[in-house]
């Protein structure tokens, strides 16, 4: 019965394919194998088609004119927020403030709500395994206004060391911001109670959800999260898009980010009325297309859905990881109990860089090097990985030509 | 006497061994041949001041000059990048300050690398081209002065 259940609910991946017009392509003479998908995910057709739809049939500035195309793009781009307020099950759609990015919603949350309640020694929480971009931005306010940034270590396995994390805490503590999954080792970090923790301790806690949200059910209510950054552009969505979402009270009583049109109510000489959630922080004419368009990427993976996605992205996982240990020479790097679908090794005695271009001459898209998480690499005092990272559309015919082009990689460089 | 060799020449040298190789498989071998023969360098050379710029893996590059020529010694961490750091050594090494600020470096577009290693900062391809005529620049320079 079982077994009948899971076919059943399998997700048809040659089907899928059909959905996505690069994935036709040949790279150096080979069919295109892309595993950067951590980096950013391939297009479906229904993006690019919404993105056309938008040039051709209803462009023009939202929030203003009142003409027909005007109209007609506001409510597109507003169903937008809509749709993302669902996807992470937000109380409110005010809540949902569009980006650049992840990178911008931190820096956003760094540069208004960091400024205005941050002082010198006051401590900043991240964790070894941060993405430059969880790093940078709060790096920066601690320079500025002489706080302090701690690191939680981790395990060889790649897992946060929580109670280490637990003996950081203390009254000093302002904010923690952490990735709620690591981008260089695929780990899933619990976030949940680590948010809790944080809490009990006074702090603000910032998830950077770039690479959870497009593998794990989102639920900032559930979790707690008093914001809550990601991209569109790893979701199957254009490059371009963020989304920042934050806790009511706090997003309403942070001081503006930049200044421009939208972001104002009235503007006097001597005065300014700055305009309501979310629009205090949507400076300026925002990327209207590919907002409009990351609206039919989430439609388009809610359609297939999340559960399905993850069983087969998990099945390729366990695939990937179990043929590739039987790799002479190959270390995984990042063995989490808890992981998404991303592995990377390293290969005794052979550079990262190497096998990166050798898989490129076979079509294989891997991404090689530090994968902007130096303090990372460091912990494991390794320059770099290979990392192969999965999504919706990859199958195992295609891991097995990552495995054939590793095999021959390592014969020419061993 | 070793007959001298002018940048062109070398140039065209390369050109013509790489014709023979029917696929990139053959290339990248032949390449990762030269990066396995090219003499690692000596560990008192691969300090920090010698690391070249925007390079995926680590890249060290020295240079002497020396009866009016400059001599370049390299060494990579990657063995692709030090087949490469071995061609350019085999074209430049040896060469007066002047050919080597003026050399074309058209054989690494007609051997087709250029397009197969993209300009990003995953190959340090161009940043090492940039780096040795850098230096013989500099040598170009104070023998002006």
């Amino acid at each position: 019965m079982i077994e009948t259940a899971v076919i059943e609910n399998s997700l048809d991946v040659y089907a899928i394919r059909q959905h996505f017009p690069v994935l036709n392509r040949q790279v150096k003479g080979k069919p295109l194998v892309y595993f950067d998908n951590a980096a950013t995910t391939q297009k479906p057709q229904v993006v690019i088609d919404a993105l056309v739809n938008y040039y051709t049939g209803y462009n023009a500035n939202i929030h203003r004119g009142i003409h027909t195309l005007a109209e007609e793009a506001t409510a597109a781009f507003e169903a937008t927020r809509d749709t993302v307020q669902q996807f992470i099950n937000a109380a409110s759609r005010e809540q949902i403030i569009f980006t650049k990015g992840t990178s911008e919603g931190i820096n956003l949350v760094a540069q208004t709500w960091g400024r205005q309640n941050i002082k010198a020694g006051d401590e900043i929480i991240i964790s070894s395994m941060e993405h430059h971009s969880n790093i940078v931005p709060w790096y920066i306010l601690c320079q500025e206004k002489g706080a302090v940034l701690k690191f939680i270590p981790i395990n060889e396995d790649g897992e946060l060391l929580v109670d280490e994390f637990e003996k950081l805490l203390s009254n000093k503590t302002r904010v923690v911001s952490i990735a709620h999954v690591s981008n260089a080792l695929g780990t899933i970090n619990q976030v949940k109670k680590i948010i809790a923790e944080a809490h009990k301790a006074g702090a603000v806690v910032l998830i950077d959800g770039a690479q959870s949200s497009v593998h794990l059910d989102i639920d900032v209510q559930d979790m707690d999260a008093d914001f809550f950054a990601f991209s569109s552009h790893k979701l199957y969505g254009p490059t371009g898009v963020g989304v920042l979402y934050g806790k009511k009270h706090l997003l309403e009583n942070m001081p503006v980010y930049q200044g421009g049109g939208e972001m104002i109510k009235e503007v006097y000489f001597d005065k300014i009325i700055y305009n309501d959630l979310p629009y205090k922080f949507e400076a300026g004419t925002p990327n209207i297309a590919d907002t409009i368009a990351f609206k039919a990427a989430l439609d388009f993976t809610k359609a297939i859905g999340k559960e399905k996605i993850r069983r087969h992205e998990n099945e390729l996982l366990s695939y990937a990881t179990s043929n590739l240990e039987q790799v002479p020479g190959l270390k995984i790097i990042g063995r989490a109990k808890q992981k998404i679908s991303v592995i990377s090794f390293v290969i005794d005695k052979i550079h990262p860089q190497d096998i990166g271009i050798l898989l490129d001459n076979r079509g294989v898209a891997v991404r090689t090097g530090h994968h902007c998480a130096q303090p990372l690499m460091d912990c494991y005092r390794i320059p770099g990985t290979t990392r192969a990272s999965f999504a919706l559309y990859n199958t195992k015919e295609e891991i097995d030509a990552l495995l054939t082009g590793l095999h021959k990689a390592i014969k020419l460089l061993a | 006497m070793k007959e001298h060799k002018t940048i062109e020449e070398i140039e065209k040298e390369i050109v013509e061994e790489f014709s023979l190789f029917d696929s990139w498989d053959d290339k990248y071998e032949y390449i990762i041949d030269l990066g396995k023969k090219l003499p690692p360098l000596e560990e008192q050379y691969k300090k920090d001041e010698n690391k070249v710029r925007g390079c995926q893996s680590t890249v060290w590059l020295v240079a002497e000059y020396r009866d009016g020529a400059v001599f370049y010694k390299a060494d990579s961490d990657a063995v692709i990048v030090k087949g490469l750091i071995s061609m350019l050594v085999r074209v430049l090494s040896g060469q007066s300050p002047n050919a080597i600020v003026n050399a074309p470096l058209d054989f690494i577009r007609e051997i087709g690398m250029i397009g197969h290693l993209a300009q990003t900062r995953s190959n340090g391809l161009l940043s090492m081209v940039k780096q040795m005529k850098n230096y013989a620049l500099v040598y170009k320079l104070k023998n002006a002065v």
